[in-house]
């Protein structure tokens, strides 16, 4: 059963991606090519104030452009999303073969919706508090290492803290008393992720002059192409997932 | 944890043979699906950024608005 829920859900995070795509290509693109603008606006004077260092500088020369722009916003934006999509559906859909029935009895169309809203939060929204999406131009390539694994490691904290709170809940819970140990749960997940983002270096490679409402209008559109990405699994997923259930069940 | 609400109403559909689907059947599954997703998201996030597997800038740039719009840092 595993495999038919598997296959389903990483199908259920390319269809998410289909549809994200089509969203960010009508919110977050105009974004992007308006700060790719601001930084060629910014990179430009510098090969003639330091010729010496123009190859070293963050911008390549323009003229050596390795992808087109067209094929970044299409082929490029659309294969990138399906690998994620494909990649978050899988595990996606692992978490839910382990947890129905595990986690609650809810039914499969609930659990899963609850499920991807949850991981929404957990995945998307939660590090990007600490770590903003950031458009093109923004961030320095020398810190691009630290920055990885700063951000790696802050969804690892985030979903660590979520496992933990979930184990101490479930220990906690009395008959009857379930909501007071869903808070505890709660305040301990916040308590944590807290704690981390505390611990965690801080990243502000914003320019100076960088255009404060652009940055504001791409986050939101970043954080947008997420929700629709998992908005899309949650509802498709948990389809697809009752009807696996009910045939196995009929068989 | 009984949650009930009039909005959710889809029922639970017992798992044949036990509550929930064992775990023996799970784990192939898992190993696979995880390896796919290490692959898929290594190549949408880091590669040719903190680390190359090849040389150039190709990957980089091809998947380079997904990269930024994902949250992963580009560059």
């Amino acid at each position: 059963m595993t495999r038919d829920l598997l296959w389903r859900g990483m199908l259920a995070g390319i269809l998410g991606a289909l549809l994200a795509t089509l969203f960010a290509r009508g919110f977050a693109e105009p974004q992007i090519d308006l700060a790719i603008g601001y930084e060629e606006s910014h990179s430009a004077p510098a090969p003639q104030a330091a010729p010496e260092h123009a190859g070293m500088a963050h911008g390549e020369p323009k003229e050596e452009e390795l992808v087109s722009r067209d094929t970044q916003k299409g082929a490029g934006l659309v294969t990138a999303l399906a690998l994620y999509g494909a990649a978050v559906g899988g595990i996606f859909s692992l978490v839910f073969a382990y947890g129905y029935g595990r986690m609650g009895h809810l039914g499969p169309r609930s659990f899963a919706l609850l499920l991807a809203a949850l991981t929404f939060v957990l995945v998307v929204v939660v590090p990007a508090i600490k770590y903003p999406q950031t458009p093109p131009a923004v961030g320095k390539h020398e810190t691009v290492a630290l920055r990885t694994a700063a951000y790696f490691g802050m969804i690892a904290l985030s979903l660590g803290a979520a496992v933990v709170a979930a184990r101490i809940r479930s220990v906690m819970a009395r008959p009857g008393r379930g909501f007071d140990a869903t808070l505890l749960g709660i305040v301990i997940y916040l308590g944590l992720v807290g704690l981390g983002q505390f611990l965690l270096p801080t990243i502000n490679e914003v320019p100076a002059d960088f255009p404060a409402v652009l940055l504001w209008k791409f986050r939101v559109a970043s954080i947008g192409t997420q929700l629709v990405l998992w908005t899309t699994i949650g509802l498709a997923f948990g389809l697809w997932a009752e009807r696996v259930l009910r045939r196995s069940k009929s068989r | 944890m009984a949650v009930s609400a009039a909005v959710f109403d889809d029922t639970f559909i017992p798992v044949e043979g036990a509550g929930a689907i064992p775990l023996e059947d799970i784990a192939p599954w898992a190993v696979l699906g995880t390896l796919l997703a290490v692959i898929f998201i290594y190549f949408v996030s880091t590669e040719q950024g903190a680390f190359s597997l090849f040389q150039g800038m190709y990957v980089h740039e091809f998947v380079h608005d997904g990269r930024h719009l994902l949250g992963f840092p580009c560059h």
